[in-house]
């Protein structure tokens, strides 16, 4: 099954392209396959996957170390209180107790943004929501660590609490944080303005606008926090975590702690899925490695799932309104967003995520005036954070729905109306960002064709409907959390030695998502070797070079070109030794089928093990480095750092749907997802990644939300916060369609978060179609479809949308740019 | 401290005498005890699938079983249910497939499919996804573990008709 990658999963017939016209997504196969690679493009099954499917994959919960002690934390009663006291004196003294450790202990703020340090290792002072930590305790089990907890006496003043991000946003009383905005409890506003707005929208023959409100969710990923911390008496501290982001462990155990980078080295084992939510340096890392200094005795913190839940950081309650003004001909004039974020009690990435809910959301389109103003609250509710998409969700939902609702009420084709407007490849957007490759258009037509979207829409019978949306996203942030020390963003080093073995020292993250595979299939690939003899080395911070982790789709962006470089520097001394051995002159050689050989003529070489030994001679193992660091990209104004990226990703998804009419259950029976990442590396991992993007798209659509009565969180529990189950997804075809992009790694970007955004509206403009309501207040769960379908009764009855009405000249497959 | 008492656990096939509180759950010795760490736990509260081991060869949630309510029966935990040295047939297909990603989940899946296929050689595609229905995923959305499923059922099938 190799060199395909448009696959259907599950037996049903899909429709086939819908004439002789070019299938684009074999087009783009070929293009990639004339370019000879022996490793890249391949379906490459994970290098780990054995290990994990025998169970012998090592996470951290698995780890043990000789004499460990059970660290627990005591959460918080209260949503929003002073602490008066806490009396720990009679727990410290329970047999069995190692130590008690209150938030006076280690007081230094901290927190993921340099600028908005306001978390802390345990609660000093004050608690601001239910599920804080008070207290940690080590003890020889956990039984004896809940009877300390039972010995614990906190006295706590309640404060008001605040439970809603619209009154945070008001002058308040008293305020959650100190740093908090003026008089209020907002955490950060971003105000653009670009071109003229108001004249715009006033000059626009159509102006829709549609507010939508999203409950907050979380990532769901199945392996819980846990963290394990050692303090040997050589004085060095070694933190085992599961984080996406070990440097950022490392950084905050510093500053909290006080001890010098030097002297810490933290381990990232197997990673049981992040999300974004393994990507803050946390509170429990920092208590657990407090604990173990206290006790010097290893100690491991591991949570429970109710814990999982009070520590969030998932994805921002939100209330939207986004305005888009169109000519009469269809083209976008103007938009205009207005987005409250409901933070809960900490900033966490909370300034990244208040500007991508504007900043992200004109691309894929073209729009010459645009306005935005993002406000983020402080509320008393567990942390909101970075989770997949980030910031370019719910926005996303919000403007694509707007763009179907153009469509109909302009009578267009909403796959033709979005192709007019679509951003051209190599073109500065208004806010200055820099689109290389696209090809969203590729992306629509491939998935029209597929999905026999001419013969559905307006088509299908009352109940059944399909529906289109696009996206876009960053394939890594250009600018990193972190500016000083100057950095890059990510190195890798080889060392090649005697076994004829490659050794790959990376500090990037693999949490699941495949990029030690992606590793060894770049270096392989550029020294022309099985990638069995690439051997990616656990990260850890004593040998690993830094990388900035995993988070903003940024990995195999970044990491990719370091390793390629860092590959292309190891096969200097090989081919100079080869040439030596050959006595060709070193530019006429090459490395491929595991020989160092004259260009072309793999005959004519030596091994490559020989060519390796014959460099060793004089140097010993080989050992090279490569980095790759992101050139300055985007304008001058405030917050002009936002958003750019070295590459974007692009698509678009066609969803198609049945609404039982009877129930409202909405089941979503196939997506059609094109999607734009350049080459992909692996197609079998970005298939995973569109695979499980949709399906935690469709489930923040369909089922999940955190739902809370006042601060108290109603649903903490994988019973009750209803992730979708095998049963519940729908037939996935992934059309891979995108060309190479200039500066990718083999022309590749991101395929990790990018395609989750398109999936929700997909299917909402979907349910449009089908039922002819507009559902704007996620999750869309079968009681609001019967309220919508009772409502729409009252109104006079079912009504589908009209169909199209502009003579749509069908744009050929090749429709010119 | 509740006191101890022997439990005699049969799992992969070994004896295992134990002195345990009586109100160990099974998923903790396994792991805590028995070193047998490929079973996950995801949730301890039976609502992830992570945990799944096999008792007489049926799909049991260890964090919802006593052990000491273990005893007397056969347990196949993940590292028993391939001969050392050699891949089940769904761990074969799970890794050629793509079927696991960040792999916590995959011990959980493999078990299940594993008894499942046993019984229903030959199943399709939508009686392998509601059989897999208890087990969580929120890697893959599932579609690569059902590929894989179905393969195996596919390389199983013919075997065990003859
Ligand atoms: S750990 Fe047993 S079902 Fe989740
Ligand atoms: S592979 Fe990560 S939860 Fe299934």
């Amino acid at each position: 099954m190799a060199g395909t990658s448009s696959r259907k999963s599950g037996s049903a017939g899909t429709p086939r392209p819908s004439s002789a016209e070019t299938d684009l997504v074999k087009e783009a196969e070929a293009t990639r396959a004339s370019s000879g690679y022996h490793l890249i493009g391949k379906r490459t099954p994970l290098i780990d996957a054995a290990l994990k499917v025998t169970g012998r994959a090592e996470y951290t919960d698995d780890i043990k170390r000789p004499g460990m002690l059970v660290g627990r934390l005591l959460k918080s009663v209260h949503p929003h209180a002073r602490i008066r006291s806490i009396d720990v004196e009679e727990a410290r003294r329970l047999p069995g107790v190692a130590a008690v450790l209150t938030g006076d202990r280690y007081p230094t703020p901290f927190g993921v943004l340099p600028m908005t340090h306001d978390e802390t290792a345990l609660a000093v002072g004050r608690v601001r929501f239910l599920g804080e930590h008070v207290a940690a305790v080590a003890a020889v089990d956990e039984e004896t660590c809940e009877r300390a907890f039972e010995l614990i006496r906190v006295e706590y003043e309640p404060l008001p609490v605040y439970d809603d991000p619209k009154v945070s946003r008001e002058p308040v009383p008293v305020k959650i944080h100190d740093r908090a905005l003026r008089d209020t409890n907002l955490q950060k506003e971003v105000f653009q303005h670009f071109g003229d707005v108001p004249k715009a929208l006033e000059g626009a023959s159509q102006k829709v606008k549609l507010s939508g409100k999203y409950l907050g969710v979380t990532h769901g990923f199945t392996e819980p926090h846990c963290t394990i911390a050692e303090h040997t008496p050589d004085g060095r501290l070694t933190v085992w975590s599961a984080t996406q982001v070990p440097h950022y462990l490392h950084r905050s155990l510093s500053e909290v702690l006080g001890m010098p980078m030097h002297r810490i080295r933290v381990v990232k084992p197997e990673v049981g899925g992040g999300f974004g939510g393994k990507s803050d340096p946390f509170p429990h890392e920092i208590a657990c490695a407090a604990l173990a200094i206290e006790t010097g005795r290893p100690v491991k913190v591991l949570f429970d799932r109710e814990d999982v839940f009070y520590l969030n950081h998932g994805r921002h309650p939100t209330q939207n309104d986004v305005t888009v003004g169109v000519d009469g001909d269809g083209k976008f004039l103007a938009m205009d967003i207005d987005a409250l974020l409901d933070g809960g009690a900490w900033s966490s990435f909370g300034v990244v995520t208040t500007y991508y809910n504007g900043v992200l959301a004109m691309g894929p389109y073209r729009f010459d005036n645009f306005r935005y103003h993002g406000a983020r609250a402080y509320t008393n509710h567990p942390p909101s954070g970075a989770m997949r998409a980030h910031g370019g969700t719910n926005m996303r939902y919000t403007v694509e729905s707007v763009v179907d609702e153009i469509a109909a009420r302009m009578g267009f084709d909403p796959i033709e109306l979005r192709l007019q407007n679509f951003l051209p490849p190599n073109f500065k957007t208004i806010n200055e960002f820099r689109i290389t490759s696209n090809s969203v258009r590729q992306c629509i037509l491939a998935a029209r064709d597929r999905s026999g979207w001419e013969e559905k829409f307006r088509k299908l019978p009352y109940g059944r409907g399909i529906g289109v949306a696009c996206g876009f996203y960053i394939s890594g942030s250009n600018s990193p959390i972190h500016f000083t020390p100057v950095f890059p963003q990510c190195t890798v080093h080889l060392k090649a030695d005697m076994d004829a073995g490659v050794t790959i020292h990376c500090g990037a993250a693999d949490i699941g998502q495949g990029s030690k595979t992606v590793l060894a299939q770049v270096v392989a690939e550029v020294l022309g070797i099985r990638m069995d003899r690439c051997r990616v080395a656990p990260v850890d911070s004593d040998t690993a070079p830094v990388d900035l982790g995993s988070y903003s789709s940024r990995v195999t962006f970044m990491m990719g070109n370091a390793a390629k470089a860092a590959a292309e520097n190891l096969k200097v001394p090989l081919l100079q030794a080869a040439s030596e051995l050959l006595e060709v002159p070193p530019d006429r050689l090459e490395a491929s089928e595991e020989r160092i050989h004259v260009k072309g003529r793999p005959s004519q070489g030596v091994p490559f093990h020989e060519a390796l030994h014959k460099a060793m001679e004089t140097k010993g193992a080989l050992v090279a480095s490569g980095a790759y660091s992101t050139k300055p990209l985007g304008g001058t104004f405030k917050g002009a750092k936002a958003g750019t990226a070295p590459a974007y990703s692009f698509s678009a998804y066609v969803a198609q749907v049945d609404v039982d009419l009877e129930t409202g259950f909405v089941h979503v029976e196939n997506v059609w997802a094109a999607f734009d990442c350049g080459r992909p590396l692996n197609p079998l991992a970005v298939e995973g990644q569109i695979e499980g993007s949709i399906h935690m798209g469709l489930g923040q659509l369909l089922s999940e939300g955190l739902s809370y009565r006042g601060a108290r969180l109603m649903n903490p529990s994988l019973l009750d916060y209803k992730i979708l189950t095998p049963m519940q997804m729908p037939k996935v075809e992934c059309l891979l369609v995108g060309e190479d992009d200039p500066e990718g790694p083999f022309g590749a970007k991101e395929a990790g978060e990018g395609p989750l955004v398109a999936a929700l509206p997909a299917v909402g403009n979907a349910i449009y179609d089908a039922i002819g309501v507009r559902l704007m207040d996620l999750p869309i769960t079968p009681d609001k479809v019967l309220r919508a379908l009772e409502e729409q009764r009252k109104k006079g009855g079912a009504v589908r949308p009209p169909a199209p009405t502009r003579p749509s000249e069908r744009t050929p497959t090749h429709g010119g740019r | 401290m509740p006191k101890k008492v022997p439990v005699r656990l049969r799992v992969n096939g070994e004896e295992h005498e134990l002195h345990l509180p009586p109100q160990r759950i099974l998923l903790d010795v396994l792991r805590e005890e028995l070193n047998l760490t490929g079973t996950k736990r995801g949730c301890d509260l039976g609502t992830c699938g992570c945990c799944t081991v096999l008792v007489d060869g049926e799909p049991r949630l260890s964090c919802l079983m006593l052990a000491k309510l273990a005893e007397g029966h056969q347990l196949t935990t993940v590292e028993g249910i391939s001969p050392a040295g050699a891949l089940h047939p769904v761990q074969r297909a799970f890794i050629d497939l793509g079927a696991t990603q960040c792999g916590f989940c995959t011990p959980g899946f493999i078990v299940t499919a594993v008894a499942f296929l046993r019984d229903h050689p030959g199943a399709t595609r939508d009686e392998i996804s509601r059989a897999l229905s208890g087990n969580l995923c929120r890697c893959t959305g599932y579609v690569k573990i059902l590929d894989a499923v179905e393969a195996a059922a596919r390389t199983l099938a013919p075997a065990q008709e003859r």
